[in-house]
């Protein structure tokens, strides 16, 4: 029989997160520190909104691009929240997630051999959909010292004829980094000079615990070259809705809607539904969120710093990153004894890029008591560690 | 700052005063310092706790009684008020706008128990004009706590 698989597919990896979650599952009072998503509920009057939308009957499929009312909201937000001007109906689409919008915006730009820059640790779908875009991905290795922000020095280092363009993934997930507004006029100061395009991955915007977060689409000259791709995921708790956006140039979210018509038709319409009333109403569960996850941080930081491992300050997102060069060990040989001798889960740092060697994400995505039981058993296990070693 | 504090101590009275003081940002020894004073203020008036008494096995009515009274010249409600919030049975008493005057609510053992402190006691009193007792079936929400308790965390960890 012929092969039924297509040659670029194989080449592709699967997530490794997966195969913790497998031991985890398994393993009586484990305690988890590996999820990527909120842990508090969708506020109840969304998910009211939806029921409501669902009593009434909406249940056909909403035009292409989105619900009107929704991408109105979204502009409004943009506009008080970050200082974004976008048109509604013409530079917006409503995704489902933001990982759509990532896939079929890299789909609609790239051509075969342009060049994709992506900084790494990141998150894991950039690098497989720029492949399946027939695009070239350029990994760049951002560094510890830097906070893990994207120098203009490491972007300028990477750039070829061939470089399109540039993923930003600020705030960050897996190290939690976030570019300031002097940071990004540095880095958008080198993408004009070389003529480059930013997809702008923003989905963590509302979680920063510094300033309130830039988005490099505001700086001047940035608008005509960026994809902003957001949502409702991380900001309202509305994961398992797959209810995202993305905003860009006309030219460009025509294409993205091509795609979008033909392979995906609309986002869920009762996630559109409940989505209005997140974004009109639901400024101060944002914000309780924020706190509560703002705290956990502080916590964290803390209790590594106590523990003596090197960690850098995340200032945005919910995930914290440490160091455990230390131990001499690999990332999975660490996260792997950890689970198997203090049933605690991480996710080792190369599961999102290969100079994440060394260092584990946490996810603060847990109620205080939860993370304060699980730091209490990676100290046990890093005082054994340092015992065994003999230091 | 005492805002912040009490609103806090007011879900989660029992809250670790170390990871209260990360929470807030603050010093631990500034919001042991604010909450003896609030104490003292009577801004703090207790602490007592939220038991769900249906899984223990005990039985309990509790009755919330809609009073009618005439109120005293001069004194108001609060004299009627006093006389029903100082018998120790009682749980709380409120002062209410709309059709009645006094909210009372009452722990019992059995409704025999609470009607014969409502026949005995609160109704005879001089200023009280009338009484309408509701017995409460089930708690679903109490003091903001869904009495169900929180669901299982269903996350799994994927990409």
């Amino acid at each position: 029989m012929r092969d039924p698989l297509s040659k670029t597919i194989k080449t592709i990896q699967p997530s490794g997160i997966r195969k913790f979650f497998d031991i985890v599952s398994e393993m009586e009072d484990a305690i988890s520190l590996g999820v990527g998503e909120p842990d508090f509920d969708t506020p109840w009057r969304v998910r009211d909104e939806a029921i409501y939308s669902l009593e009434k009957g909406r249940t056909f499929y909403t035009s292409n691009a989105g619900l009107k009312e929704l991408k109105v909201e979204i502009a409004n937000y943009l506009d008080r929240r970050y200082d974004l001007h976008y048109d509604y109906k013409s530079e917006m689409l409503i995704t489902v997630g933001g990982s759509e919008a990532i896939d079929i915006a890299l789909r609609a730009m790239l051509d075969p051999g342009d060049e994709v820059l992506i900084p790494q640790p990141s998150y894991v779908s950039y690098l497989p959909c720029t492949v399946l875009a027939n695009g070239t991905p350029v990994v760049i290795n951002l560094k510890e010292e830097n906070q893990f922000r994207l120098t203009p020095e490491e972007l300028e280092a990477a750039i070829t004829d061939k470089t399109k363009i540039l993923i930003m993934p600020f705030p960050n997930n897996p190290t939690g980094a976030v570019m300031e507004r002097e940071d990004l006029e540095k880095i958008a100061d080198v993408v004009k000079k070389h003529d480059l395009y930013v997809l702008s991955d923003e989905i963590y915007s509302e979680l920063t615990y510094l300033e309130q977060h830039v988005s490099i689409a505001s700086l001047p000259g940035m608008k005509e070259r960026t994809v902003l791709i957001n949502g409702f995921s991380k900001s309202h708790a509305m994961t398992g809705w797959r209810l995202g956006y993305a905003c860009a140039p006309e030219a460009i979210i025509q294409q993205m809607l091509k795609i979008h018509q033909f392979a995906i038709m609309c986002a869920p319409t009762t996630s559109q539904y409940a989505a209005v009333e997140a974004i009109k109403n639901c400024d101060e569960d944002v914000a309780m969120m924020r706190e509560q996850y703002d705290a956990r941080r502080r916590y964290l930081l803390k209790r590594f710093r106590e523990m003596g491992l090197q960690c850098f300050e995340p200032f945005g997102a919910f995930y914290i990153f440490p160091s455990i060069k230390e131990f001499g060990m690999t990332s999975d040989e660490f996260a792997t004894r950890l689970l198997k001798e203090q049933k605690v889960a991480v996710v080792p740092g190369t599961a999102f890029g290969d100079c994440g060697e060394g260092f584990l994400r946490i996810s603060y995505a847990y109620s205080l008591e939860n993370l304060r039981t699980a730091l209490d058993r990676i100290q046990i296990f890093v005082d054994e560690l340092r015992a065994e070693q003999g230091k | 700052m005492r805002e912040k504090i009490l609103a806090h101590i007011e879900k989660n009275s029992k809250i670790d005063m170390a990871e209260l003081a990360l929470v807030l940002n603050m010093p631990e020894a500034d919001i042991m310092n604010e909450l003896e004073a609030m104490e003292q203020e009577n801004i703090i008036c207790g602490y007592p706790t939220l038991i769900n008494w249906d899984k223990v096995g005990v039985e309990k009515v509790t009755a919330l009684i809609e009073v009618r009274v005439t109120p005293q010249r001069g004194m108001g409600f609060d004299v009627v008020a006093e006389r029903i919030y100082n018998y120790p049975e009682v749980d709380s008493v409120y002062l209410i706008s709309g059709g009645f005057d006094l909210m009372v609510t009452l722990e019992g053992r059995t409704i025999r128990e609470v009607s014969s402190f409502i026949s005995d006691k609160l109704s005879p009193m001089d200023t009280v004009l009338s009484t309408k007792t509701n017995f409460i079936l089930k708690k679903y929400k109490d003091h903001g706590v869904v009495m169900a308790g929180p669901h299982r965390d269903e996350r799994e960890m994927i990409c």
